[in-house]
């Protein structure tokens, strides 16, 4: 059951820098731990965040297992125009999630 | 190992004071002892991780479930108005069984009694998530927990092994936390131990948990062998502190380090 | 959901099926193998391509005293003008002993308007934290901080 958090301004002005804040629900498994038994426990991290605009790149971060559980970000971008961003999260074992939020511009 | 060194020299300096009760004024909540980062984890509702519990608990309101097909909804309506404070008075006297139950034991008597589902176990993510959203509907108002009289001799029992030294470092909840919480263990805080913001976010789990798995940490802690999860004596400990804490608003979802 | 602290924000949810079971197999934590300041600097260079770093520009904030290990807050914000033809295109974190010295990677373009992340990161132990900042001419910027991260009191061996 994973979920995803994600903090945009319902509107802005033309030529505003607005904040995004995301959180996703992860494990982040690093891969670097043991079980009691002494088996490893296989890395499970998401790998990739991307972050589009109008379907254009914005912000992208590559993850690496000392990222903490539940991946947050925060980044800025300046809006031009009305739209929708798109979120994606990528990682081990196949996991793929998406999540959007769309923004007025006066 | 160097933690064992640090809690047998409070062993040393907690011998020589008695046990005292924190008078009312004093009261302080774990929040007030955590760094401002940690703070601002906590107060931004859309960077605390904690939020991501809530959000999944909110879905699981709604959704149908067991043989009875049923959602919380179906009978509780909007948990913004029906679950208001609820959680600031759990653990609550049970009449079906006749001892008191938390709140996630009443999540579970709801599922095997209305919805007809399995109970969930103890830090299920499921439990924790709808746990977090019926708590999350208390955050502000204050704990109430304890004032039904029936619950009088389950508190008194919280109370009893509360004070009881026990485990290997023969030391008892109040050792720490009534008469060295202004102190540090290791590098951290000694808190008063409120537990005004469960479920809660710890940075060290990282993760939402029970209650019960941070007392379970506790009793480990100092050497002892934990109770179960759901044992009465666990949920007669919740008892006790959340009357003790009566009066001190809910955070819940908290974040603690 | 909850009124947000801000009227003009709003929070989605997104769900998926499948789920991040949580505490299924008892684990305990081993001191993994530490990385080296060698494996430092090649990471630095894989990054730089071995071009000179200087130091400036940059902000590295992060708590010096840490409470827990396994939720660091760090932020990365670099002085420098974000214009089409003259800005900060990545920003890279690294460290001194986890196992691997990458943390990592923000991409970023002009249209960010700041250039400013944060993120929430694991620290072993106490340690070095560098942040690095390549811009649009092709030079690197850095800062550190040493981090002190204190030992938890009372960690859970065995979930």
């Amino acid at each position: 059951m994973a979920s995803a958090l994600i903090n945009v301004p319902a509107k802005a002005k033309r030529g505003e820098i607005i904040e995004i804040k995301t959180l996703m629900s992860h494990i982040m498994e690093s891969g670097y731990r043991h079980k009691a038994s002494g088996e490893a426990v296989p890395r499970d991290i998401i790998t990739s965040f991307t972050c589009r605009f109008n379907g254009a790149e914005i912000f992208r971060a590559d993850l690496f297992p000392a990222i903490a559980a539940n991946p947050f970000f925060s980044f800025f971008t300046t809006v031009t125009e009305s739209g929708n961003f798109e979120f994606e999260w990528i990682g081990d074992k196949g996991f793929s999630e998406t999540a959007s939020a769309s923004i007025s511009v006066e | 190992m160097r933690f064992l060194g640090a809690i047998a020299t409070a062993l040393l300096v907690v011998g020589a004071v008695g046990a005292a009760e924190i008078p009312q004024a004093d009261r302080r909540s774990g929040y007030s002892f955590m760094k401002p980062d940690t703070k601002t984890m906590q107060d931004d509702d859309t960077a605390n991780p904690g939020m991501l519990w809530v959000l999944n608990g909110e879905t699981l309101w709604n959704r149908k479930t067991g043989t009875a097909d049923k959602a919380c909804t179906d009978c509780h309506g909007n948990a913004r108005a029906s679950m208001k404070g609820v959680a600031a008075r759990y653990p609550a006297f049970d009449k079906a069984t006749g001892r008191p139950i938390d709140l996630e034991q009443r999540i579970n008597s709801c599922r095997t009694n209305h919805q007809q589902a399995t109970p969930l176990p103890f830090e299920n993510r499921e439990l924790l998530a709808l746990t977090a959203f019926v708590a999350r509907q208390s955050q502000g108002a204050p704990i109430e927990t304890g004032a039904d009289p029936q619950l009088a001799p389950f508190v008194a029992k919280g109370r009893e092994l509360y004070m009881q030294r026990q485990g290997q470092l023969n030391l008892g909840c109040t050792n720490c936390h009534d008469d060295n919480w202004d102190k540090r263990l290791a590098g951290a805080a000694i808190t008063q131990g409120h537990p005004t913001g469960y479920p809660l976010y710890r940075l060290e789990w990282q993760s939402l948990g029970s209650l019960q798995r941070r007392l379970r940490a506790c009793i480990t802690g100092i050497r002892a062998q934990a109770y179960d999860y759901g044992a009465l004596e666990l949920v007669e400990l919740e008892l006790y502190l959340m009357s003790r804490a009566r009066g001190m608003q809910m955070e819940a979802p908290a974040v603690r380090p | 959901m909850h009124p947000p602290p801000n009227s003009t924000r709003r929070q989605f949810l997104g769900l998926a099926g499948a789920a991040a079971v949580l505490g299924t197999a008892p684990v305990v934590t081993l001191r993994p193998a530490e990385a080296t300041p060698e494996m430092l600097a090649s990471a630095i260079r894989n990054v730089t391509g071995g071009a000179a770093v200087k130091t400036g520009k940059v902000k590295l904030d992060v708590p010096p005293l840490v409470e827990n290990g396994n939720t660091v807050p760090l932020t990365v914000s670099v002085a420098h003008p974000m214009a089409p033809e003259d800005h900060v295109s990545s920003v890279h974190v690294f460290n001194e002993k986890n196992p691997q010295p990458n943390v990592a990677n923000f991409h970023l373009g002009p249209h960010a308007g700041r250039a400013q992340v944060s993120t929430r990161i694991r620290l072993t132990d106490s340690q070095k934290v560098v942040a690095i900042a390549k811009l649009s001419d092709g030079s690197f910027w850095s800062a550190s901080v040493d981090v002190v991260v204190t030992l938890a009191a009372c960690t859970e061996e065995v979930i």
